[in-house]
């Protein structure tokens, strides 16, 4: 297949790609931007081990054409840090095992991410509803929970230190 | 253990049973006083027992870190396989030609490629990489392509011609039993991959002793490990620039066992270990499904060396469920007597494992099966039948929890029918059955610490165990049920007088402590683990630790991370290497320090004397890890440039200080390099000899140097009307020695429990003539965060005598007890008693139609839980073809109305 030369723009920076046009998102951004935070982890949109943010929304790259997402912004797991340093979630995943083996927690960031800019103070119902796009299979989800929580008083901790 | 500020942070309370020789030192910490220090007898600790981040925790939460499938090599091709079509056939012909013509592909590999066969027991080596003649599974493995990228493979893979000649298959494994010809493996008559007859005690008497008999069929379903990261290997020759050929093999892949990968590879390439270099990028779980050596590992290297280019090859999910090697299905034959105390006089077990195409490690799982039905409680006689049996499916080989999840199920239900039978309390009557440790049991498995007791005290406690059972609304219910797990083995399935585990470490002028360690981390942490046991030791911040991990190359040999052994042995192997280079520190700081080496105390980056107590010792509560207490940084020599050039000056100046009151971690690194010169310590564990088990056959697997244990209670709802299942809570007691790390023992804890839960209630392998029916998460049903209970983990501290800090395993134990929690909590609930798992709806709501159709009841009485039959046509079901109910003696179902169940609306 002929490859066509697209814009894709990810985490604030333009990159001029030459891909097929029947190149998934994943693929483009793992192979061709080599950004592999996001990962595979089943082929068929069930584990969303490969969620990314186009315009803010949280997309399954998997199953979508790279081509589809030119002129939008798209921000993968490697765009969520802060100035070099993690983002709160990022560091609450840690400490709080919200993350063991880390292959679903790419997704999980992007996904937790969305949850918590339409919801910023979200309920324990609302936070598992919330993460039910995702699959993890060692934590159970609930140190995901904890870390969630955790992220929320640091980032308004965080705030007030800053008023 | 956890400073109570530090449980108070995390806003929740949780129970540590310490010995009484620790708890002295616990309340001074519930005073919130530093107990007195005292290096040798080590309870205060400054990092083992304190929850820290993993410390590859970043390059996960930022998408830094690389799984193999991240990486890539400048001219690497992708492969891609030809899988079998047939579950049992004949390989007629291959021609490759026509794939081997499209435009990008480099080579096709066929069986002949590399015709030595492997499997990861040496008793077992009975799998050729690519088929040779015949293939025995849907999935097996016939040809692959290795080209420019995936399209181009995947395009030619369709142009390989095979041709087959199909056999007649065995799709379960009670059939398979009775097959004469067209075996599976011609060495292997009747399917059997193996069988053992085990008599412990004498069970007749026991029997005859026994006030009430149980005795049912239970059967728990095929179920996989569905780790999230697909399996992935990237295999690499290295040119030899002394021949100028293609030399040393590199091979980065999913593993969580890198030595026996590589002896493997070393086996089927013919090439000799040294030039086989494997190493182990970050793994995206493994729950046993990579401890073993999967085709595809050996499939790239072979691909590799016939295309004279890197090639990778990635696992798409449909694949992995064919790869596999989960929890055979696994039907049970369970008799127990109990008197009327409550005390168990005899169990007797006949165990059929349905263990696929080939042995992977089927015949430890038979073993395992058996040999764990000690070790629990005390149990004087017990009979064991073990069967594992081949038939023409995906292999089933480690998935957590060993061997002991389906006979545990199976067990724990009927112990808790028994206890109804004579009317005694579920939880009184574990209580009334422990062992009296330290003890050898029936069987021979070594048991010395033991949390079981304080297991079930916590979760009775805190479940409201005794307020509540019995008491809920109809429809709701408690269930309580016990588990164990090893420690690792204690021995090796190599058999051979090696260490199970070396570690080196070695620290440099700059006070950087590298430790080299065979451990593979899949997850679970054992990177962490290890950096935090040699940090404690050598009393540096952990931020000085970097842990070189899982490499052939570099680090000494780990026998990998199964059977939960790493943090036993790898600990205990870390603990010693780093106490023999902390003694050389000790050597030349004493003498700096004017006193002997054994009053140094080395605690938060300083050495310091341990009578005078002189310096800054802080406020005496622990810090978070990478800070040094305040006022300990006192001058660093090697920091500043006189220091590492200007020695005759800086020797001048000490002599002018005189001895010193105490030293930097840094100082006392820089004196013991000036003293011994290089600076590195070595570790190694072997389990000892008294716990490596009896004399029989068979005897080599169960024996470990420490078992874990696990009490569980679930709180469950069903819906009569639909027959669905709901987990509202589980309470989990782990007795695991010590918590060296506890927010991840927590979540090894939840995890394993969770994973129950998943068996229990939804995750099945569905299969219809050999081939799978659902090989997706979804359609495998992985239970999402919607589907998922609260789980309380409670951890409980028994501290090993042999675990390092007395550490045990926490990782595995815990999944068997959930099982059976669940369906004890069903039959409080709605009074059916479940005996095949999972327990679907369907399979719900036909125990209570049959419960409801029952004319008589009694305690063996078989509710049939299988479902009606034009649900469950696939080979797995007791239903199949119409002769289910018949096909087993003991199965009173089959004389009762199976067919009002099965023609029901």
């Amino acid at each position: 297949m002929k490859k066509e030369l697209i814009e894709l723009r990810v985490n604030g920076r333009s990159h001029e790609i030459a891909i097929e046009p029947s190149k998934l998102l994943l693929d483009a951004l793992r192979q061709d931007l080599d950004l592999t935070g996001s990962k595979r982890g089943c082929d068929d949109s069930s584990c969303g081990a490969c969620t990314v943010q186009v315009d803010g929304t949280p997309m399954l790259s998997c199953t979508m054409l790279a081509a589809s997402c030119e002129g939008q912004e798209i921000t993968t797991v490697e765009g969520v840090s802060e100035h070099g340093s993690l983002a709160a979630i990022q560091k609450a995943y840690g400490d709080w095992g919200g993350s063991q083996c880390g292959y679903c927690t790419p997704g999980f960031m992007m996904t937790v991410r969305h949850l918590l800019s339409q919801n910023p103070n979200p309920t324990e119902a609302e936070i598992r509803g919330g993460l039910s796009s995702n699959l993890c299979r060692c934590t159970g989800y609930s140190q995901m929970y904890q870390a969630i929580k955790a992220a929320i008083d640091a980032e308004q901790k965080g705030m007030a230190a800053s008023r | 253990m956890r400073s109570k500020r530090e449980w108070r942070r995390r806003g929740e309370t949780k129970f540590l049973v310490i010995p009484s020789a620790a708890r002295n030192l616990l309340l001074c910490f519930a005073n919130d006083e530093r107990p007195t220090t005292n290096d040798d007898f080590m309870t205060d600790f400054s990092i083992i027992g304190k929850s820290i981040a993993m410390v590859d925790a970043a390059g996960k939460t930022t998408g830094s870190g690389k799984y193999t499938d991240d990486l890539s090599v400048p001219g690497m091709l992708i492969g891609k396989i030809l899988h079998s079509p047939y579950p049992h056939a004949r390989i007629k012909r291959i021609d490759t030609s026509r794939a081997e013509k499209l435009d990008g592909v480099v080579t096709v590999v066929v069986g002949s490629d590399a015709p030595n066969p492997y499997g990861i027991l040496p008793v077992g080596h009975d799998e050729y990489a690519l088929a040779l003649d015949k293939v025995r599974y849907v999935g097996d493995n016939v040809a692959c392509v290795a080209a420019v990228d995936e399209f181009t493979a995947e395009r030619a893979l369709e142009l390989i011609d095979v041709e087959y000649e199909l056999l007649p298959a065995y799709f379960d494994p009670e059939d398979s039993m009775k097959a004469e010809t067209n075996l599976i493996h011609d060495n292997k008559p009747n399917n059997i991959e193996k069988d053992y007859h085990h008599v412990f005690g004498d069970p007749e008497k026991g029997f005859a002793e026994a006030d009430r008999i149980a005795e049912a069929r239970f059967i728990a379903n095929e179920v996989t490990h569905a780790a999230m990261e697909p399996h992935s290997t990237l295999a690499a020759f290295e040119i030899d620039p002394q021949t100028g050929n293609p030399g040393r093999l590199i091979v980065q892949s999913s593993t969580q066992v890198p030595y026996y990968l590589q002896h493997k590879l070393s086996l089927v390439l013919e090439m000799q270990m040294s030039q086989i270099r494997v190493i182990k990028p970050l793994v995206g779980g493994g729950f046993g499904g990579k401890s073993e050596v999967i085709p595809l590992e050996i499939i790239a290297a072979i691909a590799a060396r016939k295309a004279k280019a890197p090639v990778k090859i990635t696992y798409t999910r449909e694949e992995v469920f064919w790869a596999h090697r989960g929890r055979p299905r696994t039907i049970v034959d369970l008799k127990t007597g109990v008197k009327n105390d409550g005390s168990i006089t005899a169990v007797k077990a006949r165990v059929v494992q349905d263990g696929g195409a080939y042995c992977s490690y089927g015949v430890v799982t038979i073993l395992y099966s058996g040999a764990l039905l000690g070790a629990l409680y005390d149990i004087p006689n017990i009979q064991y039948d073990g069967y594992r049996v081949l038939t023409n499916k995906p292999v089933c080989g480690a998935m957590r929890g060993h061997g002991t999840v389906n006979v545990r199920f199976a067990f724990e239900t009927q112990l808790d029918e028994l206890a109804a039978a004579i009317g005694m309390d579920p939880a009184e009557i574990r209580q009334h059955n422990l062992l009296k440790p330290p003890c050898v049991t029936v069987n021979g498995l070594r048991v010395q610490s033991y949390g079981l007791p304080e297991c079930i005290e916590k979760v009775v406690e805190r479940s409201g165990w005794r307020q509540r059972k019995g008491k809920m609304p109809r429809g709701r219910g408690l269930g309580v049920a016990c588990s164990h797990y090893v420690s690792g083995a204690a021995n090796s399935i190599i058999r051979s007088d090696m260490p199970h585990s070396t570690v080196n470490i070695k620290i440099d002028r700059d006070g950087g402590v590298v430790v080299y360690t065979g451990a593979s981390d899949i997850g679970q942490g054992s990177d962490t683990m290890v950096a935090q046991i040699t940090a404690e030791t050598l009393g540096c911040t952990i931020a000085r630790v970097r842990v070189i991990a899982a490499d052939t190359d570099l680090t000494p040999i780990d026998i990998g991370s199964y059977s939960s052994r790493v943090t036993f042995m790898n600990g205990n192997a870390t603990l010693r290497a780093a106490q023999d280079v902390k003694k050389q520190i000790a050597t030349a700081a004493a003498r700096k320090m004017n006193c002997e080496p054994g009053d140094l105390i080395f605690r938060s980056d300083v050495v310091s004397k341990k009578n005078g107590l002189q310096g800054p010792r802080g406020d005496g509560r622990p810090r978070p890890s990478g800070q040094a207490e305040p006022g300990s940084a006192s001058p660093s020599v090697s920091g500043h440039v006189e220091g590492q050039i200007l020695r005759g000056s800086l020797q001048q100046k000490r002599k002018d200080e005189g001895p010193k009151e105490q030293l930097s971690f840094e100082e006392a690194v820089v004196a013991a390099i000036d003293f011994h010169g290089a600076l590195s310590g070595t570790g190694s564990y072997a389990p000892p000899l008294d716990a490596r088990g009896g004399k029989h056959k068979g005897a080599g697997v169960g024996p470990s140097p420490a078992y874990s244990y696990s009490a569980q209670v679930a709180e469950v709802s069903v819906d009569e009307e639909t027959g669905e299942v709901t987990v509202h809570k589980v309470w989990a007691s782990h007795d695991c020695g010590r918590a060296l790390n506890p927010v991840s023992v927590e979540g090894q804890i939840i995890g394993s429990v969770w994973m129950g839960m998943g068996q229990a209630l939804t995750e099945e392998m569905v299969w219809k003539d050999g081939m799978l029916m659902n090989p997706g998460l979804l359609e495998y049903r992985s239970p999402s965060s919607v589907e998922s209970p609260e789980v309380e983990a409670i951890i409980v501290e028994s501290i090993d005598p042999e675990g390092p800090f007395g550490a045990k395993e926490c990782s595995e134990g815990s999944l068997a007890a959930t099982i059976p929690a669940i369906s004890n909590a069903i039959y409080d609930a709605v009074g059916v008693r479940l005996h095949e798992c999972p327990f679907t709806p369907e399979r719900v709501l036909a125990a209570l139609r049959a419960k409801n159709n029952a004319k008589r009841i009694n305690l063996t009485e078989g509710v049939d839980p299988t479902s009606p039959a034009r649900f469950r046509e696939h080979g797995g079901s007791l239903w199949y073809r119409g002769k289910g109910p018949e096909r087993h003696p003991l199965d009173p179902s089959r004389t009762e109305t199976p067919a009002a169940v099965a023609g029901d609306d």
